[in-house]
């Protein structure tokens, strides 16, 4: 009987894991510091997590299906100065759907190459990171890119607009996530993927095209970044070709923090939500602590880490690995 | 013939072919299009090339033995940099002042005995834990970057003992302190993969896990020791740069691992682990830094050499898959 | 034999897993000289048993002995430091390497510095080698052998070790004829030095060519052991099944409709070649031969899944041309796979959206999937085929065989195919479960459906088919109608024996 109801405690840990743990960061950091829970941060927070989450949920689908992708973070910097040098060219009306259409093209392209060919998603979205920063930086002449009337452009409203009091990049967050999360739930595109991340052979005998639904994902991850890219563009309004180095490990941090899993087939985008917001307040509440921003990279680290190890230790029934 | 043996033999080739295909490129667009006098095959050019690719190249040796068993790091770069920290902040110290030139050694044997540890907690989590490699390495990324910021903030660490300089700008037969331990260190690994148990071994767990556990092979501490070693050839690629430069930022080393896994994949290693060469990955290694000089030889900027460097990883890959297509009545799954 | 101790020796060896009794108190003993057969169905518990014997499992009651002494095999290693070998039917070998090296994997001979002392290896390699009369040396490259010929790198390494028991399991699968003789060669050898073998095997006229004794599981349970002289196939059987085998034919059959599907002259390289035949509505036709004798490979290519290289298809007398699933499956094509968890099943995924995973493009309510009618559709076929699940969110990955495969027949049957091909129905999983799908397959050819059902077991292709296509190494040999079909032509035919002349 013991050890059942400790099963049951192993296995409602493994599920709800994730939920438990942001609960206990929000308690404690509430606790260490009576700022960290009003209503004035958490509208600081979440803006701040908004780019990064907006590329998480396309992540999800990426790595649900089965497949990685390292690229959102240099195709973010390319959507960034896109936008920012098109805005001046064209117009903000003109430049957004271009912009769009752009990035759109080039997740077609890893979509293509993942999806159809077959390529390993690994290596190919890493080629695809060095590939777009050179693009971008091809684009922009290595130049930072920067609008030249700040102040009388309407384009900020996506990044620095609040709209029902609310900041535009949390509508635009949460309006996304309620979307995907209904696609990836409930569509037959949704079931799909999670199908051939599960198993892929079973899923093309069941008479699903999985070329076309890895493609889609990466579609997917594409809209979102050029998303992302546009709250980034408007919030600062100028920008380094760099602005999204390293963001994609970020990204991923997140989705894995959730509990998707890298071999595919599952996770939601409800857990991978959770995972940004438990990165994005780690981040505010230890500087809020009075920590510098590196100890964030320390905690991240170790929560990743646990995070993923509780998972499969409640998974396979015990702690250790079986590894000889 | 044996079949398959044309697309293998073209396979095992295919770096040094590729390689002597930039060379030609290089020459012959070099004519018309270099800013500079000088021939692009210059001797003394590609010795400089060599020096300089040791800083990848020695840590890509270290990647290829990792992703041969089946493994791979991401976290080398901020080893590499947590190292040189290591090496340029312990000579500061005071018994360490005290000691004069006599510093030397220990500041050197302080970073490589740092890094291997470093390496080795990587193994220890991956072994101990059963979580990928990629995760476990991905966290420890993070982590170590932020330790070494926990050093000196955003201030970069810095350190000049013109005792190391010399060493490390120092020559022997011609040929640059940094480039006989990029030869070294591709040496000892030739003959650790080639020749030693450890080494087939690791091939053995890459290729066919279970198998290898079937016979007995224990599986944890081989991956422990890959992780050290690249740990510490991580280290060694630090203590030779920055023993030269002197001066250490904390965001060095930054995007080291996406170079390194590229210089092993064009080297032939397969990314699932079981086969690859040290030789292969060294190829890959002067393939990468020649295609950095060329490009800037023949006028191209970084924004270039980025993005050829990243298409022709795509396009590896893809000649890889048609050359190992399968026959025409193959299962379409 | 009373005279010797046994070698090995296991003593109410008790394995549970959660939820299911693998082995329920197994004993038998291994005397040395004597090759003993470890004979049972799928899912008996074989393999637990051997997993239990290498270490891989610790037992949760009783007890391994060799000689006098009681043993704990803590993992493969001590059981091979032990002296007890395996030869694994899944092939354990890594392909990059050379055959030296798989052969003495986990040993290799070292020098100084932990170098690999290939001069030593090399030798010892060869000696193996040439006592197992191949064609490849030492320095070959795993992956560039034929599968046969892994398979004899596979059996080499039984020869290293100074073992005291040898155990194969199903090492026979791949080899050829004179293969198979050189095997038997090693293991008479073994025999004569004194080594205990255990050799597991689903055929019977091996096992009466070359074991001395017989044991046998059934669910777990130790059935009894018996002298292989003073047995007989019919008994052994009994054993393995607890009932005697039902060689039954199908008497019953049905009005046959219009020619569902037609194939002529189908091709798909060396894989099988000029494949003629038809099936109609209302009939089951049976297609039985060796592995790799081409059968699965003609069902994949129905399914859009193989590009023939020849020949043409018809459905319903239309030619079709077949793609990819999506174009079967719109042609009214379903294929439950040979491989249950490979291909047929999303382990991870639920019950019900395994069930309904072909047509869920179909099953919308607006942009959504109606869970309703996924519902509706999941009650009704585990009604029907009797699916025994706590519910259909339980994940299909901890049901039975049995259960998982009855959910890809009702994912299949639920789109309402008008032609249904079954490879492997019953493989690996329990007997009462076995009869029910083939009362299902006969049921449904009663209702009009055209059925292909691919079996490598004869009695489930005689207990339901119409007709018997009989097939030998890509090609078909024979096609027998159920009322003149027997044992021993069938047999032949699928052995390259006799047959019609056709193809021979």
């Amino acid at each position: 009987m013991a050890t059942l109801s400790k099963q049951k405690i192993g296995s409602v840990l493994a599920k709800q894991g994730i939920l438990i743990a942001f609960a206990v960061f929000i308690v404690a950091f509430t606790l260490a510091n009576n700022k960290f829970l009003t209503v004035d941060n958490v509208f600081s927070v979440v803006p701040a997590s908004a780019k990064q989450g907006v590329m998480a949920l396309g992540v999800t689908f990426v790595v649900i299906s089965g497949n990685l992708d390292l690229s959102v973070g240099s195709m973010m910097s390319f959507s960034t100065i896109v936008v920012l040098d098109l805005h001046d060219k064209i117009g903000p009306f003109l430049a957004i759907p271009a912009m769009f259409a752009m990035t759109l093209c080039l997740g077609a392209f890893i979509g293509i190459l993942v999806g159809y060919l077959r390529l390993n998603s690994l290596i190919v979205t890493l080629g695809m990171l060095s590939a777009i920063h050179g693009l971008t930086l091809t684009y922009s002449g290595g130049q930072n890119m920067d609008i030249a009337d700040k102040e009388g452009t309407w384009f900020s409203v996506f990044g620095q607009g609040t709209a029902l009091g609310i900041p535009v990049p949390i509508l635009i967050f949460a309006l996304l996530a309620a979307v995907l999360g209904l696609m990836l739930s409930r569509t037959p595109f949704g079931r799909k993927v999670y199908a051939v991340g599960g198993n892929g052979t079973a899923a093309t005998f069941s008479g699903i095209r999985r070329a076309r639904t890895v493609f889609m994902c990466y579609i997917l991850s594409a809209f979102c970044v050029a998303t992302a890219g546009l709250i980034q563009a408007s919030r600062s309004l100028g920008s380094q070709n760099t602005v999204g180095q390293g963001l994609e490990l970020e990204v991923l941090a997140a989705v894995i923090l959730g509990g998707a899993s890298l071999m595919g087939g599952s996770g939601t985008i409800f857990k991978t939500v959770i995972g940004v917001l438990i990165l994005g307040f780690i981040q505010n509440g230890l500087l809020l602590l009075g920590l510098q921003f590196y100890v964030q990279y320390v905690v991240t680290w170790v929560i990743i880490i646990l995070a993923v190890w509780l998972d499969i230790a409640a998974k396979r029934g015990r702690l250790w690995s079986p590894i000889a | 013939m044996q079949p398959g043996a044309l697309s293998k033999a073209l396979k095992n080739g295919a770096i040094w072919g590729f390689i002597v295909l930039e060379l030609i490129f290089f020459s012959v667009a070099g004519e018309f299009m270099s800013l500079s006098d000088t021939a692009f095959m210059d001797w003394e050019n590609m010795l400089l090339l060599l020096k300089q690719s040791a800083p990848i190249g020695i840590i890509a040796m270290g990647m290829t033995i990792v992703m041969v068993n089946g493994n791979i790091d991401l976290s080398v770069g901020a080893t590499f940099a947590i190292a040189a920290i290591i090496l340029l902040d312990s000579m500061t110290w005071p018994f360490m002042a005290a000691m004069g030139d006599w510093a030397i050694p220990f500041a050197w044997l302080f970073a490589l005995i740092v890094g291997t540890l470093l390496g080795a907690l990587n193994g220890l989590l991956v072994w101990k834990t059963g979580v990928d490699a990629f995760i476990v390495t991905l966290g420890s990324m993070l982590g170590y970057r932020g330790i070494v910021f926990m050093f000196n903030g955003e201030n970069p660490t810095s350190h000049l003992n013109w005792t190391l300089v010399d060493f490390a700008e120092a020559e022997f037969l011609g040929i640059a302190t940094a480039s006989w331990f990029l030869l070294a260190a591709t040496g000892a690994m030739w003959f650790l993969m080639t020749k030693t148990v450890h080494g087939r071994n690791a091939y053995a767990i890459g290729d066919n896990r279970e198998a290898a556990v079937n016979a007995g092979i224990r599986v944890g501490p081989h991956m422990m020791i890959n992780f050290a070693i690249i740990g510490f050839l991580a280290a060694l690629s630090a203590v030779v740069f920055y023993s030269e430069s002197g001066s250490v930022n904390p965001n060095d080393g930054q995007l080291y691992e996406l170079w390194v896994i590229t210089a092993v994949v064009l080297g032939g290693t397969k990314i699932t682990g079981g086969a690859g060469s040290v030789i292969g990955t060294f190829g890959g290694v002067i393939a990468i830094q020649l295609l950095r000089k060329g490009l800037g030889h023949i006028g191209a900027d970084t924004s270039t050499v980025n993005l050829v460097i990243g298409l022709i990883l795509i396009a590896v890959l893809f000649l890889d898959r048609q050359l190992n297509v399968k026959g025409k009545e193959a299962l379409k799954v | 034999m009373t005279d010797t101790k046994p070698i090995l020796r296991l003593d109410g060896i008790v394995k549970t897993f959660p939820g299911v009794r693998a082995l329920d108190g197994v004993s038998f003993a291994v005397m040395p000289g004597e090759v003993h057969a470890l004979m049972g169905e799928n899912g008996a518990g074989k393999s637990t048993l051997m997993k239990v014997l290498g270490g891989i499992h610790q037992p949760d009651g009783g007890a391994i002995y060799m000689g006098d002494e009681q043993v704990v095999m803590s993992g493969p290693l001590e059981a091979k430091a032990k002296g007890i070998v395996f030869i694994h039917q899944e092939l354990s070998l890594a392909e990059e390497l050379t055959v030296a090296e798989n052969i003495y994997l986990g040993e290799l001979p070292r020098k100084s510095f932990g170098r690999v002392d290939w001069k030593t290896l090399a030798e010892k390699t060869n000696a193996i080698l040439k006592k197992l009369r191949v064609g490849f040396d030492a320095l070959t490259r795993v992956g560039d052998l034929s599968i046969a010929n892994q398979q004899m790198v596979e059996i080499a390494r039984a020869l290293t070790v100074d073992a005291k028991a040898v155990i194969f399991d199903e090492p026979t699968a791949s080899l050829t004829d004179a293969e198979k003789v050189v095997l038997f060669d090693v293991i008479s050898d073994l025999k004569a030095d004194g080594v205990g073998i255990i050799y597991i095997s689903h055929r019977m006229e091996e096992i009466f060519k070359i074991t001395d004794r017989i044991s046998v599981l059934r669910d777990g349970q130790y059935q009894g052991t018996v002298a292989t002289p003073e047995t007989d196939e019919e008994r052994v059987t009994q054993m393995m099944i607890g009932r005697k085998l039902d060689l039954t034919r199908n008497a019953l059959h049905h009005e046959l409709g219009d020619v569902a599907l037609e194939v002529r002259g189908l091709s798909c390289g060396k894989l099988y070649t000029d494949i003629s035949f038809e099936v109609r509505r209302g009939e089951v036709v049976g297609f039985y031969g060796l592995v790799g004798a081409g059968r699965t490979e003609i069902a994949e290519t129905l399914f859009g899944l193989r590009d023939p290289s020849a020949g043409q298809i018809l459905l319903d007398g239309e030619e079709v041309r077949l793609n990819s699933p999506v174009d079967a499956i719109a042609r009214g094509i379903s294929l439950v796979p040979e491989d249950r968890k490979g291909q047929g099943l999303v382990l991870g995924m639920n019950c019900r959206d395994n069930m309904t995973l072909p047509q869920v493009d179909d099953l919308t309510a607006g942009p959504f999937v109606a869970e309703g009618a996924e519902v509706a559709i999941f009650d009704q076929y585990r009604d029907q085929l009797d699916i025994r699940t706590p519910g259909w969110r339980a994940r299909v990955g901890n049901l039975s065989g049995g259960n998982q495969q009855k959910i890809v027949i009702g994912k299949w049957l639920s789109m309402h195919p008008s032609l249904l091909i079954v490879d492997e129905p019953t493989r690996g999983i329990d007997v009462g479960s076995k009869s029910e799908i083939h009362k299902l397959l006969r049921g449904l050819a009663a209702k009009g459906y055209a059925v292909m059902v691919i079996s490598s077991e004869m009695p489930e292709v005689l207990h339901v088919s119409d007709r018997i296509v009989a097939m030998y190494s890509g090609r078909i040999m024979r096609t027998f109608t159920s009322d003149e079909v027997t044992e021993d032509s069938l047999i032949q035919a699928i052995s390259g024996l006799g047959g019609d002349g056709k193809a021979a």
